[in-house]
């Protein structure tokens, strides 16, 4: 596995504009045209919930499937005073949810800042973890107890509860590390009944296929974990792949591109387009822009409003904004749905 | 290269209603029905239908069932377990003839 970002080996699918060319330059049904018929073209927010605000792309792994092109190689980071400005907006509106995530979003030397001043404004905080953070370094040991302390849900990627298939997509060892992190934050509390604090795993395909049901999948891994590890956690996010960035160049590099765009596409689904997560969500980038999602914002497509900085940050404006869609939303409208929150229907 | 067997074959399974359309939508409206969660799970159906194909050595089953079990969760070690169930299954049929092949040696040899 390579340890450096497409970006840092520049490679041509670090280009925004040459991954939308490649999602564009075969014949497949444009994505527009299937919400055409069901009339969802303009695709319309419905009510904005959730500010995911991606705090920097830096990251202690290099997963090869990662649609943030994510890494130590990366140092975009978002400084505080663009926290600022997210606090302020945060403070003048009714947006319950703060998502943080990265890269790494605890690497982020604002983080624990940031947190505790988002609690202030009593939202609800998830944060991202990508598990080896916690023992990765002596500095990040505490996270378990800091999380605790803030009552933040813990989101975490964990593509499968064997080690191969996890450490194929995460980096060797990572599956091991994984366990261990997810251990200490069940010493604190995380994931056990009655305490309130919200550990989720995430599953994600490992390999070129459309995830199965979340329920069969959240039985499979309770199991697995509880039996092996004596390990114990709330849900389990399904997640599809969206075919951009690291694992747009997978599925090239192993000739499933087109098999794969295909399968999304044949298992489009009416009811997962409905509840895709841009029209509840924004997305912000380090720099402090505004995106429909985190996928749009990795493809560098702005919010289409007068203004797409924070700066120039207008409720109305991006309530009724027009969603920016692409060849990639097949990745949210396949089979079940997929969204930062699992699978949507 | 020409050959009989094309991958892509396999997404026009569905056109198969095309000369024939009332067996063809009978076909699929049984198969969908046969595939549905019952007495045994979608998993349990997917994997037995991995064994079959194997069985029957159908290129174009063991490509859709391949993904199926995966996607619905099975490991590379369940996966070719049941290949090995298809291979027993097969492998036992041969031999268990052998019982007949025994039997008529005995019957003519003095
Ligand atoms: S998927 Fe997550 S943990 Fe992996 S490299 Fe990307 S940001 Fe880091
Ligand atoms: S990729 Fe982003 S914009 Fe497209 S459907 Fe998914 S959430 Fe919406």
């Amino acid at each position: 596995m390579s340890m450096k970002s497409l970006k840092a080996q520049g490679h041509e699918l670090a280009s925004e504009t040459a991954q939308l060319v490649k999602l564009n330059e075969h014949d497949f049904v444009k994505f527009k045209d299937k919400l055409d018929p069901i009339g969802l073209n303009p695709l319309k927010p419905t009510k904005i919930d959730i500010f995911q605000i991606n705090v920097g792309k830096m990251c202690n792994q290099v997963c090869k499937h990662c649609h943030v092109d994510a890494g130590p190689d990366r140092k975009e980071i978002m400084t505080r005073e663009t926290m600022e400005i997210c606090l302020d907006i945060l403070s003048k509106h009714d947006i319950g949810t703060v998502d943080l995530t990265g890269g790494a979003p605890e690497m982020n030397p604002h983080f624990r800042w940031f947190v505790e001043e988002i609690k202030k404004l009593g939202k609800h905080v998830i944060d991202r973890c990508n598990l080896t953070i916690i023992n990765a370094n002596k500095k990040y040991h505490d996270l378990p107890e800091f999380f605790a302390k803030h009552n933040i849900e813990i989101a975490s990627s964990l593509p499968h509860y064997t080690p191969n298939r996890t450490d194929r997509q995460r980096g060797d060892g990572v599956f091991e590390r994984s366990i261990d992190a997810l251990q200490r934050l069940n010493a604190v509390g995380y994931g056990k009944e009655g305490t309130g604090l919200l550990l989720n795993l995430v599953y994600n395909p490992t390999g070129a296929m459309l995830p199965g049901p979340q329920e069969v999948l959240k039985a499979d891994y309770k199991k697995q974990l509880f039996d092996k590890f004596g390990i114990e956690f709330n849900d389990l996010f399904v997640i599809t792949n969206i075919p951009i960035s690291r694992y747009l160049d997978y599925l090239i590099a192993s000739g499933n591109y087109e098999d794969y765009m295909t399968s999304l596409i044949d298992a489009f689904n009416p009811e997962a387009a409905k509840g895709v997560m841009c029209r509840n969500t924004l997305s912000i980038s380090w720099d402090g822009y505004i995106y429909d999602c985190d996928f749009n914002q990795m493809l560098d497509m702005k919010v289409k409003t007068n203004g797409t900085h924070l700066k120039d940050f207008d409720f109305e404006a991006l309530s009724n904004r027009e969603i920016i869609i692409d060849q990639h939303c097949y990745g949210c409208t396949a089979g079940l749905g997929s969204s930062c929150g699992g699978q949507t229907v | 290269m020409s050959t009989y067997y094309k991958p892509e074959d396999l997404k026009k399974f569905g056109n198969i209603t095309e000369f024939d359309k009332e067996l063809g939508d009978k076909f699929f409206d049984y198969y969908g029905e046969v595939f549905k969660e019952g007495a045994l799970t979608t998993r349990e159906k997917s994997l037995i239908a991995l064994a079959v194909s194997h069985a029957v050595q159908c290129p174009y089953c063991i490509d859709a069932y391949t993904s199926d079990t995966i996607e619905k969760g099975c490991t590379e070690e369940q996966l070719m377990e049941a290949v090995h169930v298809a291979a027993a299954i097969r492998g036992g049929a041969s031999l268990v003839h052998g019982v007949q092949m025994m039997e008529k040696t005995k019957k003519i040899l003095m």
